[in-house]
């Protein structure tokens, strides 16, 4: 049994928790973008699997990891662009448009896979992002060898956090976007396009999430495989409901989330197989209904979450 | 003329077959503050909003300072100096003041928002026109007077040379009326023109210049304010001579509701009942008046069974009530009229039908065996329509496309068609034109005639005076003693609305 709290004193697993959560935190920072513009994104799942596919071909095909990256968030763009403009001027049902959009993102990712890559059979490798620790803030034990020693789309997953905390409260850019997401009748007051705003967010986030599938191939692993996302996307739409729409409450969210999903792997291997693997496999999922059932009681969501705007609508 | 600051030109909007607009041409001089009266669905919003850009008009044109206005643009409006307060506010509710003021007022690609320099200018500018609230406080936690002082301070904070305000007084108190007044007075001597929306007679009397009258989308007539009266104006907006309600004698009938010392815990932040006492009579009008958030809206939710009494007793026709629930105030021949005809006494997007017979879905008359009879529902929606006079295209039309004095009519049917033997109307008549409070008045006059109990409940003083057997005035969860018709005076009702006195009581 001390074991199993022993592990939780370990750098290793912190490590590990927060390489798993760096996805997570990619993928909810963009959502919480949509979100709080007034559109939710429910094409998420789909967008981090053309995410993950487009990053990892970019490199495969001789490019290098960023510019893998940069084609990543790209085509998160495009997928973005599509949600948008089904959902934003053409205010369509954002569940259905968004479950339609995973389901094709999805899709043309693996239809793609096979165009490109028809013969093979055991997934192709790239050389991923290496870790790359931080002198002397990476000899701080444990804490200092969980954050700094990670690799660069790591330290880019933190940057955003603070990127988009810091726009969506302090830049008259963000006061926008949250106002679309209140009350887009007082974005058209003040004469701003509640249109351009809404799909500029939602491009944005979604660009976003495709960096958060990226990372998967190109950072966590180093190949591509169906199913990878494994729903990461819908607990990336939890914590942002978990994390009250706010980024770093988020942040703590995805770290939290991933921890949990880091010690259920651990705790697995220390039972030796005396409890049956599933359970484990359930625990993080479990923990973050509690938490969100717990914390999402009080919070206060953007009073026009799934509200199209239609100017001059009677 | 060429000092006029704003001029629209034959301006014309269609909406399918109705012309909300037709050729509607006027002039505004600086520093002039012209009203734009007219009744509800006259056209007079409609106009305002081609002005500013929310909507594109089909004929005609607009020009500001000279310039033409390209259509369908408000950032062109904004920048042109028209500032507009709409009448439903375009506020974000969890943001700040500031924030609400600032939004688009500065380049979206600068890295961060001046926020001293913009709570400053604030501040100045609240001190200036006497619009005072804190830039740092949060819409929500804001009075609906403080909200309307952030939606002016927008238009000042972006220098607007005209503002126009629409319906800008439908919801504040007679205080809060004044200081509005008071505010706008000091915007004029600055140098600004404003166009005031209204259809109150008194107040557009009292601020205005120059009158403008709308009816059914056309201009129906300009005057100057000096030399108008109240009973042309009222002709030119209504197309007929409007005659107050005549009040005639009735028989006293039984109490039929009575409420013994009734405290409430009050929902959410609403202003909770302390200690209430009240008798409804059969054949009397009971008035309730008092300024808004003194517990009218708590004795409102109470008697139409939203709430239950923490302490005390209701008895109805002197039998005490044991589980009180909107059901059961139904079921003891409870009529009610809410207060918000749009939230909560309609469901916008379902159809006429279906609204009428929302409070009586169950009884026989419409289900039978668990299943909904649309037949004997569309004839009793058709009933209403045709008892109330209610236009409106058909009973499958959804109900938010009526305007508001048809709904109000729809309501009104539905409540009155059982006969109920009491009747809460709170707010019958807010933001309803002349003729359709007319209407409203005449109504439940009849249904007092027939012997039912009428609390009515109102922030408009003259409607209380005019219609009421007795007189309550509630001041911070308590009732006032009660006096008959023409025993206090306008002054004695003001004193009493403003919490002197009722400790008396």
């Amino acid at each position: 049994m001390m074991e199993a709290f022993e592990i939780l004193f370990t750098a290793s697993f912190w490590v590990a928790a927060i390489r798993i959560a760096s996805p997570l935190i990619f993928a909810t920072m963009g959502e919480l973008i949509c979100e709080r513009a007034g559109v939710l994104n429910l094409g998420i799942e789909g967008i981090m699997a053309a995410g993950a596919f487009a990053g990892w071909f970019t490199v495969y095909s001789g490019g290098d990891l960023w510019t893998g990256v940069a084609v990543a968030a790209a085509t998160g763009a495009a997928f973005g662009l599509l949600h948008a403009t089904l959902t934003v001027p053409l205010g369509l049902s954002q569940h259905v448009v968004g479950i339609g959009v995973t389901l094709l993102a999805t899709s043309i990712t693996y239809f793609t896979y096979r165009l490109a890559l028809p013969t093979v059979t055991s997934p192709p490798k790239i050389e991923p992002f290496q870790p790359l620790p931080i002198p002397v803030l990476s000899d701080i034990p444990i804490l200092g060898e969980a954050l700094f020693s990670q690799t660069p789309l790591t330290y880019l997953a933190f940057v955003t956090v603070a990127v988009v905390g810091w726009g969506l409260y302090r830049t008259p850019l963000g006061l926008a976007v949250r106002a679309a997401g209140e009350n887009p009748a007082a974005v058209e007051a003040q004469g701003l396009s509640v249109t351009a705003i809404r799909i500029g967010a939602v491009m944005a986030g979604s660009a976003l999430m495709a960096i958060g599938g990226a990372f998967l191939t190109m950072s966590a692993f180093n190949s591509f495989f169906f199913e990878m996302i494994n729903g990461r996307g819908w607990i990336c739409i939890a914590l942002v409901v978990f994390g009250s729409w706010r980024p770093g409450k988020a942040l703590l969210g995805a770290i939290l989330f991933a921890a949990f999903d880091a010690y259920q792997i651990r705790l697995q291997q220390v039972t030796g197989g005396v409890v049956p693997y599933q359970l484990f496999l359930m625990l993080p999922y479990v923990l973050s209904i509690l938490a969100l059932v717990l914390v999402a009681r009080r919070a206060t969501y953007p009073k026009a979450l799934m509200v199209p705007y239609q100017k001059g609508e009677r | 003329m060429t000092s006029s600051v704003l001029r629209l030109s034959s301006i014309t909007k269609r909406f399918g077959p109705l012309t909300a607009n037709d050729a509607i041409s006027f002039e505004l001089a600086p520093g002039e503050v012209v009203a734009l009266l007219g009744e509800n669905g006259a056209g007079k919003t409609t106009l305002m909003n081609i002005l500013f850009g929310h909507y594109v008009a089909d004929e005609g044109t607009v020009e500001v300072f000279g310039e033409a206005l390209p259509p369908g643009d408000p950032r062109a409006a904004l920048e042109a100096g028209v500032g507009m307060v709409h009448q439903h506010f375009t506020l974000a509710d969890n943001m700040t003041v500031l924030e609400n003021i600032a939004l688009g007022t500065e380049s979206p690609w600068r890295l961060s928002l001046d926020r001293r320099r913009a709570a400053a200018r604030i501040r100045a500018l609240a001190t200036d026109f006497g619009l005072e609230v804190d830039p740092a406080a949060t819409i929500s936690a804001l009075t609906v007077g403080e909200r309307q002082r952030v939606e002016i301070l927008k238009a000042l904070y972006r220098d607007a040379r005209i503002l126009i305000l629409d319906e800008p007084t439908a919801v504040l108190t007679p205080i809060e009326t004044e200081a509005l007044f008071s505010t706008l007075r000091k915007l004029v001597a600055k140098g600004l023109s404003i166009i005031f929306i209204s259809h109150k007679l008194n107040e557009v009397l009292a601020i205005s210049d120059r009158v403008v009258v709308l009816r059914a989308g056309k201009l129906s007539g300009e005057r100057r304010t000096a030399g108008a009266t109240r009973q042309e104006l009222a002709a030119l907006m209504v197309g007929q001579e409007v005659a107050p309600p005549a009040v005639p004698e009735v028989a006293r009938g039984p109490v039929l509701l009575k409420l013994y010392g009734v405290s409430t815990t009050g929902r959410g932040t609403r202003q909770r009942l302390d200690d209430v006492s009240l008798a409804l009579i059969g054949g009397e009008i009971t008035g309730l008046a008092g300024v808004s958030g003194n517990g009218q809206a708590a004795l409102a939710d109470l008697i139409a069974g939203l709430e239950k009494p923490a302490s005390g007793r209701i008895e109805i026709a002197s039998a005490a009530i044991a589980d009180w629930s909107p059901r059961a105030a139904l079921a003891a021949g409870i009529a009610r009229i809410p207060e918000d005809r749009h939230a909560v006494g309609t469901i916008g997007d379902m159809s006429v039908t279906e609204n009428v017979m929302a409070e009586q879905y169950r009884a026989p008359r419409f289900s039978k065996r668990g299943f909904l009879d649309w037949k004997a529902a569309r004839a009793f929606a058709e009933e209403i329509i045709r008892d109330y006079d209610v236009k409106c295209p058909s009973p499958e039309a959804r109900i938010r496309l009526l305007s508001g004095g048809n709904m109000q009519k729809l309501i009104l049917g539905r409540a009155l068609d059982p006969d109920p033997a009491v009747i809460l109307a709170n707010q019958p008549t807010r933001g309803l034109d002349v003729g359709a409070i007319a209407y409203v008045h005449g109504r439940l006059l009849a249904a007092r005639a027939r012997g039912a109990a009428i609390l009515l409940i109102s922030e408009d003083l003259e409607e209380i005076m005019a219609l009421s057997d007795r007189i309550l005035v509630m001041s911070n969860g308590r009732l006032s003693t009660p006096s008959a018709r023409g025993e206090r005076s306008v002054r004695d009702l003001a004193e009493l609305m403003a919490g002197h006195g009722l400790e008396a009581a």
